[in-house]
């Protein structure tokens, strides 16, 4: 059963704003093969259900109509695992910095 | 509005909604065909540098630390011809309220829009600007919007503008996130037409005005700790602002001598609006795909007349690869215990380029850092790149390929700060400006006078150019 969400709880909405063939002409090839989309995130106005039409109240108020795709979204961005290019860099450096310490 | 939200519809009705959103009239500020009344323009805002000032102070923005960076300086000297190696220093703007000189641009947008009773503000950015709009906005109890190109076709959000949206959240901003395509800029124009909000662009004299003050900081301080202005600031260029308001600062601290270099990553190769190449930027900002358009013209942006006029400013334009930002980035943090945002480090690795052709006792500016964290870092940057197929190694930087390889260097000595034609980027501008001109339609000498000024030459060389470009169409 599709998951539910109550009036009033934290969503992003998703909504196709212009399809491909109704974007701009100076748009390159491969974006005019996809549509320009959009996601908004708000309180919603009435109780939803995900994958189907819901409005919802933006943090500056502004009430939109889209699908329902999450419900209290999270951010997912993070650094992940160290770069081992960039690891010995520091050491390299203050190395160099050692030498000439020593020259000097 | 007509309920037509077709593009051709929508940005029709580009200049009525312009003007509503930015209360200027820009038309009165014509002259001739192609010039206009640049300074008019700036000081009819009302808004002088101490008023600026002022402004900026009471809402903490500005006043940052400048930092000498004695162990990055000993790095270019350890590598550097005997008696060169000029001291590097920066201005610590990861300090202001939202974490990057943006808050300059932002304070006085945010205080223009209380002032003429606008209810909101809202901009079209993906990067530092929306957070520093948002967080002003916030203070000053106005409603905010962002419009952000956020994710690709395949749903991937470049993890830098990730972070841009969860802050501009955390600043009570909605956040309207677009897939890839410069019809940003559309939806833009209906959420200002819809709301009836300020347009906090980039590139209102508001926008401008308002970095004034960090030129204008970076020669007092060096002025007050050196008993002397710098030689030579370096800022991190994209859209012209940041390059324009600081050029513009120096000025009027009487800084004359001071030379400005503008820098950027290399991002040549890559389209701007690409779905597929998107994702293969490791920079969001700071980079070639920004900043060649916005220095051969300026006014193809969001306003009828840009206050961000790089060209007039730059002595000097330098280009850096992706690899050299990142592995200056790590050796801030490394040796001089900054741990800040990789775009504002573009003008860094070119600093430390620079410093290694310069004197010893000489003193180069970099202008400017941003906060870092989970999205904005060259861990994400360089994850993400791996997972799509970017190659990423320790190499020489000239191999490093935009959107293919992302070469790491292997030492300092490798950095190199790659000169821009200035003469080519000149003939350019020119170019776009005489394309811009109707059929029939023939330059003044007042537009060429403008014209020289916009581009940093004289009117001689300008005259030469056009005669040049017009034989050729001949």
């Amino acid at each position: 059963m599709a998951e539910r969400a109550k009036k009033d709880t934290w969503v992003e909405i998703y909504k196709i704003l212009l399809e491909k063939g109704e974007r701009a002409p100076q748009v390159p090839n491969d974006t005019q093969q996809v549509p320009l989309e959009m996601k908004v995130k708000g309180f919603l106005v009435h109780d939803a259900v995900i994958g189907e039409e819901a409005e919802i109240i933006t943090p500056a108020g502004r009430r939109i109509k889209g699908r329902l795709i999450e419900i209290n979204p999270a951010y997912t961005h993070m650094y992940g695992r160290p770069i081992p290019e960039l690891s010995p860099i520091g050491a390299e450096v203050r190395a160099i910095l050692r030498e000439r310490g020593k020259a000097q | 509005m007509s309920t037509d939200y077709s593009y051709k519809a929508v940005m029709a009705q580009k200049a009525d909604i312009m003007r509503s959103s930015l209360g200027i009239d820009y038309g009165k500020y014509t002259i001739g065909l192609l010039s206009f009344d640049y300074e008019g323009m700036l000081s009819d805002t009302g808004y002088d540098l101490e008023t600026i000032c002022d402004i900026q102070s009471r809402t903490a923005v500005g006043n940052t630390p400048l930092v000498e960076l004695r162990n990055l300086t000993e790095l270019a000297r350890s590598i550097s011809d005997p008696g060169k190696g000029a001291r590097i220093f920066v201005k610590d703007e990861a300090a202001n309220p939202s974490g990057s000189f943006k808050d300059r641009r932002a304070s006085l947008s945010a205080h223009e829009a209380g002032e003429k009773g606008y209810k909101g503000i809202a901009a079209a950015t993906s990067g530092n600007y929306g957070t520093a709009v948002a967080s002003h906005a916030a203070k000053a109890g106005l409603q905010c919007i962002i419009v952000q190109e956020a994710f690709d076709s395949k749903g991937i959000a470049q993890p830098e503008i990730a972070e841009k949206t969860r802050a501009c959240e955390a600043y009570g901003a909605e956040v309207i996130r677009l897939s890839v395509g410069p019809e940003l800029f559309y939806q833009f124009l209906i959420v200002l037409k819809e709301t009836g909000f300020f347009n906090a662009s980039l590139y209102t004299p508001y926008s401008i005005l308002g970095i004034e003050t960090l030129g204008y900081e970076v020669a007092m301080q060096v002025k007050e700790q050196e008993g002397r202005f710098p030689d030579l600031v370096i800022a991190t260029h994209a859209g012209g602002g940041n390059v324009t308001g600081t050029a513009r600062g120096l000025i009027k601290a009487s800084a004359k001598d001071t030379l400005t270099v503008a820098a950027s990553v290399d991002l040549s190769g890559l389209h701007m609006a690409s779905d597929h190449d998107f994702n293969r930027k490791s920079f969001t900002t700071g980079h070639t795909g920004f900043s060649i358009p916005f220095s051969t013209w300026p006014d193809r942006t969001d306003v009828p007349r840009n206050a961000a006029r790089p060209l007039r400013y730059m002595d000097r334009f330098v280009t850096v690869t992706q690899g050299e930002v990142f592995y200056m980035t790590q050796v801030l943090a490394e040796i001089e215990g900054m741990e800040r945002g990789p775009a504002g480090n573009t003008s860094l690795a070119a600093a430390f380029a620079l410093s290694r052709e310069m004197d010893g006792d000489k003193i180069i500016v970099v202008q400017e850092t941003e906060y870092t964290g989970a999205g904005k870092h060259p861990l994400s940057q360089l994850n993400l790149a791996k997972q799509i197929g970017i190659e990423v190694v320790r190499g020489d930087p000239k191999d490093n390929k935009p959107g293919k390889t992302i070469v790491i260097p292997q030492h300092p000595s490798q950095i190199e700060a790659v000169d821009v034609d200035l003469d080519r980027i000149r003939r350019s501008y020119l170019r776009n400006a005489l394309n811009s001109l109707a059929e029939g339609e023939k330059a003044t000498e007042n537009d060429l006078e403008f014209l020289a000024a916009d581009t940093k030459s004289t009117q001689d060389y300008v005259r030469e150019v056009v005669n040049e470009l017009i034989g050729k169409t001949r």
